[in-house]
């Protein structure tokens, strides 16, 4: 099974089991990773699943739709590897991705 | 302080089935207040789907969501609820003599003799951004919704944000204030295409200024906002001078002050019977999707069902002589009394 590595702001990392086809968010709530809110439960309609994808990992990610781009106006502190996790679906080539979240989500 | 409002019930959340519960209660003779955070009636129906068509309400084989809460505001008339809206219920005190006092972040305060907690999935709040030390600021110099206007009159106004909130204050405040700064992480606007077009034509003018970029810190004496600091795309970062800063993020659900009051919860739901839909505290009922009891479905159907069987509980505990005897809508003296006094107005 894929794993996926969550850092936290303050630096404190967590590796986790990660299932094909479910999301990184579904996959953050599961393991209660701090700094993913998730309130719309994966909608794309809260921007509260912000992360921000490792840079070795953004090619294999890709970007945001146009509709995950227009959700990420509601986060804050966006940057160029900015993703809704909500959004990301978990395949094998995602095996060992490092995603990092935010301080907070607002 | 103002004088509390009296009221029988005091009704929180006016979505579809806070509505109805006006009706129910109407039709027993009892009178209803109904507060809500939103400014106006229809909860997530008129907030987040007006225009979506609603394809499982009886007897109406589609209704768009703002078409049911018209519908309702229309059925409820005859009954003369009192609406306050732009407000949050933070308190429900239980008083000496058996009545609730409830109090809003406005302000005003109400008493009444039973509660319906009809608040959906929690109340609508503004997302508050993470800029640090923003909590200090807010009330004075950071607002999430424009009240009074007339506070931004002279002022030197930051609006942070690419929706229509945005670009509508940015386009309203402008004659009033003595700049405003729009800024927008990117110069792409979800806004509708006059406003945006409105905005282009005071910015090409002069009249406005249109920054792109995101907040990093902001300055001041941690309550009164001299300016901004703002990061662009490429990381070099600028100053904007600002007294007052508007930032725009959207809504979102929050279960809120609903916590405090001392309920019985499941996972963000109230615990109630299904006979009286009565919480943990006597004379507080919750109804609609914001209570769970064995086989709750949150349907507006099973809401509505909800209102009539607490309004009779209410009745049964308020009301004077007890539950009037019942009567179907179609035969009620009561409701074509009502009638009759609307269609003489």
């Amino acid at each position: 099974m894929p794993k996926i590595t969550f850092v936290e702001a303050s630096g404190e990392r967590h590796t986790v089991d990660a299932p094909v086809g479910s999301t990184v968010m579904e996959t953050a709530l599961r393991n209660n990773i701090p700094g993913i809110d998730a309130e719309c439960g994966g909608a794309c309609s809260c921007a509260t699943c912000h992360v921000y994808v490792d840079p070795d990992w953004s090619e294999a990610v890709g970007g945001p739709s146009p509709m995950e781009e227009d959700m990420l106006d509601f986060a804050f502190d966006i940057r160029p590897t900015s993703r809704l996790s909500c959004q990301i679906k978990i395949t094998e080539a995602l095996d060992g991705l490092v995603v990092e979240t935010p301080e907070r989500q607002g | 302080m103002t004088e509390p409002f009296d009221s029988d019930v005091v009704i929180i959340g006016a979505g579809p089935v806070g509505l109805f519960a006006v009706f129910q209660l109407g039709m027993l003779g009892l009178k209803a207040h109904v507060i809500d955070t939103l400014d106006q009636a229809g909860g997530q129906c008129a907030e987040l789907y007006p225009e979506k068509p609603i394809f499982d309400i009886p007897g109406l084989p589609s209704v768009t969501g703002q078409g049911l809460v018209d519908n309702l505001l229309e059925q409820i008339r005859p009954f003369e609820p009192q609406f306050h809206f732009s407000q949050m219920v933070e308190q429900i005190i239980p008083l000496p003599d058996g009545r609730f006092r409830l109090t809003t972040d406005a302000g005003p305060s109400f008493n009444a003799k039973a509660v319906i907690i009809a608040a959906g999935g929690g109340s609508f709040q503004p997302k508050k951004p993470t800029y640090p030390g923003i909590d200090g600021y807010e009330g004075t110099s950071v607002f999430y919704a424009v009240r009074q206007r007339e506070r931004f009159r002279g002022k030197k106004v930051l609006i942070v944000g690419g929706g229509d909130s945005a670009l509508d204050w940015a386009l309203n405040l402008q004659p009033i204030a003595e700049r405003v700064t729009l800024m927008h992480r990117r110069d792409v606007f979800r806004a509708a295409p006059h406003s945006v077009a409105g905005m282009r034509a005071l910015v090409a003018s002069g009249d406005m200024d249109l920054a792109l970029g995101q907040i990093t810190t902001l300055h001041g004496d941690g309550r009164t906002l001299t300016g901004v600091t703002a990061q662009r795309g490429d990381l070099t970062t600028f100053h904007v001078e600002a007294d007052m800063l508007l930032p725009f993020f959207g809504l979102i659900v929050k279960f809120g002050p609903v916590a405090d009051w001392g309920l019985t919860l499941r996972e963000h739901h109230i615990v109630v019977d299904t006979e009286r839909f009565e919480t943990s505290t006597p004379g507080i009922h919750a109804i609609g999707d914001i209570n769970w009891y064995p086989g709750k479905l949150k349907l507006i159907l099973s809401g509505f069902h909800e209102s009539a069987l607490a309004a009779q509980a209410i009745a049964a505990r308020i009301r004077p002589g007890g539950v009037p005897k019942f009567e179907h809508s179609t035969s009620s003296s009561l409701l074509q009394e009502k009638l009759r006094a609307l269609d003489r107005e």
